[in-house]
């Protein structure tokens, strides 16, 4: 794609705009890039259109659950205020507008974020919905031409075939007998419905996975996620190519930063602050449940397994604790177990590494709500995950009433916690432990740290700091856009997927191998 | 049990034995012969990473070697307390820092699962920890049935080597094409279906099961019944004291049939009637219909407390190092041995030879056998590792028959070209 400067070159923009790209479907797999020349004015209002879109996903999919009544509601009236209005409509069939920025505005964000594993998931998981949501929506003959344009035709399998595995399709899929008999079932190679796999939605046998028809958009998710988790690992690669070119870069990065939200990596002006004396304190006053959680099986076990180390450790760092006072605040705990040199030799690579210090140096940012309830859940021997959501509701009602919160408090999130909103039940022991505070003068919970940062500023007597507008921001879990309202309830349901919907966590991104190591016996 | 064996293995020889062992014993050619899938691609071996754990945890990675003389080799050189296996690269792990980082990628790896009797601390009453006995090890054998059985019909996947940890339990690799060519995605979904408990510390109940249940957990259960009575009741006695069943009725969430089991509980028995009485009740309710929901509370207590319990991170990178076979456990002194699918039961883990037993038979056989000038005969045939070799052997004849044919047709093509 050429970008032109408008003031340059803007003569050849407007008209010059060459529609080589012949569509052949209203919905693309988005293989080859565009050619066209568009200006630099251009190139940033695309891109903004279809981050409104994106974030319109977002933000429905943590208020209702996907595939329901009130989220398609949502997110079809917020991106009827988008250019993109009538991509959801079927009678737009030949609309070249909407397939050209359809077209170029993927290719841009594909720019925008691909650069950290971060953006590069949120990006995945949004794009990966909007398809689902536009395949949904074709008719039956238009589905299978894209399925055929794309080589995924498959036929399906015989009657008699079926007749001999009727039971088990009825038992994986969960389905009535009646169902299963008028379904059509195709036989296609488990590799290709991994969504189905991984939630054991299907019937699998000799490694074919049944599926029937309704669940076939799995295999156009499965190839579309792999597709573009594979080109925008290609185009981080290719990346610093592109950084000579000082007109797109700042803008490229202003795209993802502008709307990603804060991620909590440590602030410059808070390291140093914070030593490993004060965590003791400050766990107690402004520690979410799950790092409370964390902090005191530390210090009853005088040790964490990996995944609570993870999600602790980077806290902290986000917190303002810097490297050395890290050591010396885990050094300290864990060697009330183990000595000093073992410690040496078990966990300082791996605290050196959280700080980029180690490996491949990459600067691990703390873990959001959504990445702590969706990803990693805990084990056997783990204290880590979101106690709303990882703890039993009997033991969780006994710690919060071992807080003294009141029962009315107690209860109130107890309701939030049995309808699955964990966000939400965090916001009410936020209230609960901050005694005066009401629900418009914090944002709701959605990071930890958020909840750190939020409870000192309350007992520092600031304002709310979030009044301020923040830019639209597609990360609708960080915080609020001027243009929807302040969400004030926003809810995590406790299942995001739906069949054919997105694998939570699941990345083809590469994880930090140096710490994939077996330590066992 | 656990760590002091009555082998006579004494940690503190580890590094006296173990040269004499990579000397004499480390069977490097059906080791090199497995790991280098008939050399197609020839780069499948040398862009293999090891990674050696050295005396005091030195800990060194991105060990590669170019053929089966070098990585003997460089065993013999380094001695390691420990190997692991890693994933084939894009190019030469020890090259690695010679490449972009970004161009040094893992492409390739068998898949791996790790079972390890750590994880079930909370429903075994025999030992704790790393100790392991022969109350518990039937864990691992349903484990294995279980996870072999999914593989194999499942999945479809014929290559299983079954490996002791050498010390609390058990590794798999997957080796047939499909599996080592498995993205991250692939094997995070594999490990995801295959995982029935879930929950962390904080979680009592951590199996519910879906209705209908899947017709995969459904032979998953046939299995653990098989095991249940012989394991459960009379090795465990699971519901043997009144602190046993309370974390037995903590897993049943009906309100009324929880109550009439605890009334039940009051009159003496013991865990067999106990069980009998806990399934006749739940058929009771369910024939009644007195559930609100359908529940399969029965077979949720048996999969809690005897379904394997996967370490899914080690399964879901393909990068992801694994401790290899024919290494020696530095604590207990035992080899890292196969394990037969075919006779599961009959693995003794006890009974694995330590390093310090085998040397010994190799000295005792050697001596012996000084003036027989016959045919030289692999020295680890002579000890207690011959047997654990013939099933390495077995597998490693099973991979070879797909690729042999790979191969010859390789071949033709090269012949018409």
């Amino acid at each position: 794609m050429e970008i032109v400067d408008p003031k340059s070159r803007s003569k050849r923009t407007r008209k010059g705009v060459k529609l080589e790209q012949k569509y052949t479907h209203p919905l693309q797999f988005f293989h080859t890039p565009p050619t066209d020349t568009i200006s630099l004015q251009e190139f940033e209002e695309y891109a903004v259109e279809r981050l409104k879109v994106l974030k319109a996903l977002d933000t429905a999919g943590v208020r209702h659950v996907r595939g329901s009544d009130k989220y398609n509601e949502l997110v079809e009236k917020e991106i009827k205020k988008t250019k993109f209005g009538p991509i959801l409509r079927t009678d737009r069939r030949d609309d070249e507008f909407l397939q050209r920025l359809d077209h170029i505005s993927h290719f841009i964000l594909r720019l925008a974020y691909c650069r950290s594993e971060e953006l590069r998931r949120w990006f995945l998981q949004q794009e990966l919905e909007l398809l689902r949501l536009r395949f949904q929506r074709e008719s039956p003959e238009s589905r299978q031409d894209f399925l055929r344009e794309n080589n995924l035709n498959y036929s399906p399998i015989s009657e008699d075939d079926k007749r001999d595995i009727t039971p088990e399709l009825i038992a994986a899929s969960g389905r009535n007998t009646s169902q299963a008999h008028t379904q059509e079932y195709f036989k296609v190679p488990f590799v290709e419905v991994l969504d189905l796999i991984s939630k054991r939605k299907v019937f699998l046998s000799d490694g074919f996975a049944y599926v029937p028809r309704e669940d076939m958009i799995s295999i156009l998710l499965t190839h579309y996620r792999a597709h573009l988790s594979h080109s925008l690992a290609v185009t981080c690669r290719a990346l610093p190519h592109l950084e000579e070119d000082d007109r797109l870069l700042p803008m490229v990065c202003g795209l993802s930063k502008r709307y990603v939200g804060k991620d909590y990596t440590s602030k410059k002006t808070n390291v140093g602050q914070i030593t490993a004396d004060m965590v003791e304190m400050l766990s107690k006053q402004s520690f979410p449940m799950c790092m409370q959680q964390l902090h005191e099986s530390m210090k009853r076990d005088h040790h964490l397994r990996h995944g609570g180390r993870q999600q602790y450790g980077l806290f902290l760092k986000g917190i303002g604790l810097s490297l050395e006072e890290a050591m010396t605040f885990w050094r300290k705990e864990f060697t009330k177990l183990i000595d000093g040199d073992k410690f040496d030799k078990n966990y300082s690579y791996n605290i050196r590494h959280n700080y980029g210090k180690e490996g491949k140096r990459a600067n691990y940012t703390p873990y959001s709500c959504m990445k702590v309830i969706m990803s990693n859940a805990p084990g056997q021997g783990d204290y880590h995950g979101c106690p709303f959501k990882h703890c039993d509701e009997a033991l969780l009602a006994q710690k919060l009433r071992g807080q003294s919160l009141s029962k009315e408090h107690i209860d109130k999130i107890m309701t939030e916690v049995k309808g699955g909103h964990y966000g939400v039940a965090c916001t009410k022991h936020f209230l609960a432990k901050h005694g005066g505070v009401e629900e418009q003068d914090i944002n709701s919970i959605n990071h930890p740290n958020q909840y750190f940062e939020e409870s000192q500023r309350i007992l520092r007597g600031d304002k709310k700091e979030s009044l301020k507008p923040v830019p639209n921001t597609p990360r609708s879990q960080y915080s609020s856009s001027p243009s929807q309202g302040t969400p004030k309830s926003q809810k995590i349901p406790e299942s995001q997927g739906t069949p054919g919907g997105q694998m939570s966590g699941i990345e083809e991104m590469e994880e930090d191998d140096d710490l994939m190591m077996s330590l066992d016996c | 049990m656990g760590d002091k064996s009555d082998s006579g293995y004494d940690p503190a020889s580890l590094p006296d034995l173990l040269p004499m062992y990579y000397r004499k014993l480390f069977p490097y050619g059906p080791y090199f012969r497995w790991l280098n899938y008939g050399g197609a691609p020839k780069s499948y071996f040398t862009n293999r990473e090891f990674s050696f754990t050295l005396k005091d945890d030195v800990y060194i990675r991105y060990q590669s070697f170019s053929d089966k003389q070098e990585m003997e080799k460089e065993i013999q050189k380094r001695c390691p307390y420990k190997i692991d296996i890693g994933a084939v690269f894009s190019h030469r792990p020890k090259d690695h820092k010679t490449v972009k980082a970004a161009a040094f990628q893992a492409q390739e790896k068998e898949l791996v699962f790790d079972i390890d009797m750590t994880d079930y601390d909370d429903v075994r009453s025999c030992c704790s920890g790393a100790d392991i006995c022969n109350l518990c090890w039937p864990l691992m054998q349903i484990a294995i049935k279980i996870i072999d059985r999914a593989l194999r019909d499942d999945f479809g996947f014929k290559h299983m080597l079954w490996v002791y940890s050498g010390r609390r339990g058990v590794h798999c690799w997957v080796c047939d094409e499909v599996a080592r060519k498995l993205s991250a995605q692939g094997r995070t979904a594999i490990a995801e279906y295959l995982s029935v408990v879930k929950g962390g510390e904080q979680q009592t109940k951590k199996v519910t099961l879906d209705d209908p249940i899947h017709p995969s957990i459904r032979q998953s259960i046939d299995i653990v019944r098989q095991h249940f009575h012989d394991y459960s009741i009379k090795k465990q006695d699971f519901l043997g004291d009144e602190e046993k069943q309370k974390k037995v009725l903590a897993l049943v969430p009906d309100d009324v049939l929880r109550k009439t089991l605890e009334g039940d509980f009051e009159m003496g028995s013991n865990s067999g009637n106990w069980w009998a009485i806990i399934e006749k009740r739940e058929k009771d309710c369910v024939s009644k219909g007195s559930f609100k929901a359908s529940h399969h509370i029965v077979e949720e207590i048996m999969l809690q407390y005897c379904y394997p319990r996967l370490d899914v991170n080690v399964s879901k990178g393909v990068n992801h190092l694994l401790k290899s076979p024919f290494c020696i456990h530095p604590k207990t002194g035992r080899v890292c041995v196969p394990i037969d699918i075919e006779h599961v039961e009959d693995f003794d883990p006890m009974a694995v030879p330590t390093i310090s037993q085998i040397l010994d038979e190799l000295n005792q056989t050697s001596a012996a056998a000084a003036d027989d000038s016959g045919k030289k005969v692999k020295d680890y045939k002579k000890t207690s590792m011959g047997e654990y070799l013939r099933i390495f052997d077995k597998f490693l004849k099973g991979l070879e028959s797909t690729w042999s044919g790979k191969i010859l047709k390789q071949s033709d093509e090269n012949r018409e070209f």
